[in-house]
């Protein structure tokens, strides 16, 4: 195993988090009541996503610095892992939402945020396929990457925030919109970054096997540079 | 194979829950695993679900790693 500490640190912390995220007592909101436990499963998963496709993002920016074609492997695979995160969290919060809100797609504005979100992300690796040039696919597959970051962060951070939402954070409800403050108490706290931080390593560990994989399988278009 | 020991050092919360959650013979994990409306009984199912995985991925991890050492 290459670098196994930060592995190591994964399967601990997400073994932390599916212990205590069962055990620890949680206060009583509104109708939430244990599924408040999700804050420990749905919405790290989500950060983590995100973090996924920022590292993506800067591989993007990097190989437009630098064209090297393992940029351009990173950043689709990072943005692979992250989809592959997206559509696991549009499931669990439709379940979620079947129970708490009542019905799995309520068009909840960060639901159809996300859903957007998703197409152009999935439009993202059409268009890699597209593409047969490689040095072109990777440089205009860059540019789309960088493109769908910035609409991406609006339609799940900001639009959410200026409309009413049955998430948390919707217009005149005080807070951020991942984890509304008042909800979250000092206890969940000790197990909700933990959880983050698990889910955002066991993405990046994903995400290198498949590019270790790329690289042995593109070895020899690399090494033509 | 490079790391042999690390294997061993994912096994040990295994070994340590399992001996934790399954020991028949004591009377207090048996009433642990019946307490609280049974909620024991999803944390070790989750648990080993996702120790599963884990194996499985550090079984693909090494692997990639043989085929890194022939390849690269």
């Amino acid at each position: 195993m290459r670098k196994s500490w930060w592995k190591i640190l994964t399967a601990v912390l997400l073994l932390y988090t599916f212990t205590a995220g069962f055990l620890i007592k949680v206060p009583n909101v509104g109708n939430l009541k244990e599924t408040i436990r999700n804050l420990f499963f749905h919405v790290p998963m989500w950060f983590g996503q995100i973090i996924l496709l920022t590292i993506s993002l800067i591989y993007s920016i990097w190989y437009l610095r630098k064209p090297d074609l393992k940029y351009d492997i990173y950043a689709e695979t990072f943005a692979r892992t992250g989809i592959l995160m997206g559509i696991l969290g549009l499931i669990t919060g439709s379940i979620w939402a079947t129970y708490t809100w009542g019905e799995p797609w309520s068009n909840d504005p960060k639901q159809i945020g996300v859903a957007i979100a998703l197409l152009i992300y999935f439009a993202y690796l059409v268009l890699r396929n597209a593409v047969p040039d490689i040095d072109k696919r990777a440089k205009v597959s860059a540019v789309y990457n960088i493109f769908a970051y910035f609409i991406y962060l609006p339609l799940i951070m900001i639009l959410p925030r200026l409309v009413e939402s049955l998430h948390p954070g919707g217009k005149g409800v005080q807070g951020n919109p991942g984890l509304n403050g008042a909800d979250l108490d000092a206890t969940m706290r000790l197990v909700f970054w933990p959880a983050v931080i698990g889910w955002t390593l066991l993405g990046t560990w994903i995400s290198t096997l498949n590019i270790r994989i790329n690289l042995i399988r593109d070895k020899n278009l690399l090494n033509a540079e | 194979m490079r790391n042999k020991n690390f294997c061993w050092l994912l096994l040990l919360p295994a070994l340590l829950f399992s001996t934790a959650i399954f020991a028949q013979d004591n009377g207090a994990s048996e009433s642990l695993m019946r307490s609280n409306g049974k909620i024991y009984v999803v944390v070790a199912i989750c648990v080993t679900i996702l120790l599963g995985l884990f194996l499985y991925v550090v079984s693909i991890d090494k692997k990639i790693g043989k085929i890194e050492k022939d390849n690269l």
